[in-house]
């Protein structure tokens, strides 16, 4: 009888509280496999936790007595301050590991140090990896929440959360937005994360580079394909400038820097021939003269700084969401 | 949900809130022997609803606009981890300076307290006012904290196996406070 009253109440939740997301997962590995409303969920508590920003106190208590132990792997500025900040708003403890000057130096393994480091009470582990799918073989070994930073050339979902935050802000939709993505797409994670949540929501995804730097069958992804910059600017909402990598470069096949920028640079005089409000985006850091010039950087489309900003809020809530989705799977446990 | 919960009685209707609420306008008014400095700031999320009725009332006696503003407590919880269902984090809105100000915090049902005190915490945060003054429309009792309201629209007792479900038109379909009785599933 409780069994029947019980499933009736499942059925009856689904029913009547469909507006009722819930996160489950007590992990943020990527987009890929996010559905549109775990998406959405997300961008709007994003937008709330922008709020805390703007206050004299930026200070909420909803992480508090949580540790997140920042892993990084590969060099950062931006990400890596960026989940700092987030953390501390929050009101969680933040540890920093560089790899270069721990005992991953002496042989240690990726599970040993995230074991080690869940053994310490850890709550969440933010990780940067060189190698695509250590967040995920990791987040399988733990208990504790991991949230991918970047993981080689596979996904780096809070960038491209950020990017669609700051792209749904300023043109207040994403759904039908032509979106054009330059630069090295077949060795970027931000491009693949981007086209995933893009594409979900509905936007129209070109990705434009040099023919070598496209990644074979990328159309299976949703997305069109262009080699030439300004045909793809023509009908451009916005365009999502990325590095040129030059350190995982070793082949002397690549393009050579000017010869890209003259390709491929997003430069005031390309722009004029794109949609007068065009937004231009790009991760950081920024080369300049090479991807992008600097009158484009410091100009009247770029949100770049913007980004960054949105940043702080898009990380706070991917902690907030799976901190409170693994407390929750710990309280059933316990119950 | 709550077609499953039974609906025992209907408290007030559309005119029993909207006399209330008029009657706690005045209230308010008469405590604070004016609005000067006074400002409302509603609880997400019918707070925020009643907040706003609360200042067009004031508005018709005073003739004058009180500041409104909206507050999510969601982060200042203390259950957060216990919460059946994802708490959704809102906005919180107050575009002013709160220092110095006579705050009215304003919500529809109050019970254990720990709302208010998750409230309290997060204008804390936001400045020094004056002094905070608590308005709600229904007041069931079973205090855990030692919070008490200002400005009651009515007191309802109830048992704990029972619950208050506030409807504003502004995002139900209609006005009504109802008690419900809720299935022990437990």
């Amino acid at each position: 009888m409780v069994f029947v009253i019980c499933y009736l109440i499942v059925i009856c939740t689904l029913v009547f509280d469909i507006k009722t997301m819930v996160w489950t997962r007590k992990d943020l590995l990527g987009l890929e496999e996010l559905t549109k409303e775990e998406l959405e969920l997300i961008l709007s508590t994003a937008e709330s936790f922008k709020e805390v920003s703007s206050r004299e106190i930026k200070k909420v208590p909803a992480l508090r007595g949580k540790t997140v132990v920042n892993l990084f792997y590969e060099p950062s500025t931006r990400t890596r301050v960026s989940f700092e900040v987030a953390a501390k708003r929050l009101s969680a403890d933040v540890i920093n590991i560089a790899t270069e000057t721990s005992s991953v130096k002496k042989g240690e393994t990726l599970i040993d140090t995230g074991r080690n480091i869940e053994a310490l009470k850890a709550d969440i582990i933010v990780m940067r990896h060189n190698c695509s799918g250590a967040a995920l073989m990791l987040a399988r070994n733990l208990h504790i929440s991991v949230v991918n930073a970047g993981d080689g050339w596979h996904e780096h979902p809070t960038q491209a959360l950020l990017d669609i935050f700051t792209l749904k802000e300023k043109l207040g939709r994403i759904e039908g937005l032509n979106v054009v993505i330059v630069g090295d797409i077949a060795h970027s994670r931000v491009a693949r994360s981007n086209i995933w949540g893009l594409t979900k929501l509905g936007a129209r995804v070109t990705v434009c580079a040099p023919k070598i730097l496209i990644p074979p069958a990328i159309e299976e992804m949703g997305v069109s394909v262009s080699c030439d910059i300004d045909e793809a600017l023509k009908n451009a909402d916005s365009v999502n400038v990325l590095r040129m990598q030059f350190e995982r470069d070793g082949q002397t096949a690549f393009p050579k820097q000017l010869e890209y920028f003259k390709e491929f640079g997003i430069t005031q005089e390309r722009l004029k021939k794109a949609k007068k409000d065009i937004i231009v985006m790009h991760p950081g850091p920024i080369n300049r003269g090479i991807e992008m010039s600097s009158g484009v950087a410091d100009g009247a489309n770029s949100v770049i700084l913007e980004q960054v900003t949105n940043g702080i809020a898009v990380r706070m809530a991917a902690l907030f969401l799976v901190s409170q989705a693994n407390e929750k799977t710990k309280n059933e446990d316990i119950n | 949900m709550s077609s499953l919960m039974k609906e025992k009685a209907k408290i007030l209707d559309r005119e029993g809130i909207s006399r209330s609420i008029m009657r706690i306008a005045h209230e308010i008014v008469e405590k604070n022997k004016g609005i000067e400095n006074l400002c409302l700031i509603g609880i997400r999320n019918r707070g925020v609803y009643l907040a706003q009725r609360l200042a067009a009332c004031i508005k018709g006696i005073e003739g004058k606009d009180v500041l409104t503003g909206a507050l999510d407590i969601t982060l200042y919880r203390d259950d957060l981890a216990l919460a059946s269902g994802q708490p959704i984090v809102r906005k919180t809105e107050i575009d002013f300076d709160i220092n110095e100000k006579i705050l009215i915090l304003v919500d529809d049902v109050l019970y254990t307290g720990r709302t208010i005190r998750a409230a309290l915490d997060a204008l804390i945060d936001f400045g020094r006012p004056k002094s905070i003054q608590l308005a709600v429309l229904v007041d069931r009792g079973h205090r855990e904290l030692p919070i008490r309201a200002d400005y009651a629209g009515k007191n309802i007792p109830t048992a704990k196996n029972e619950t208050i479900e506030v409807r504003l038109s502004e995002i139900d379909d209609l006005d009504e406070v109802v008690i419900i009785d809720k299935d022990n599933d437990k």
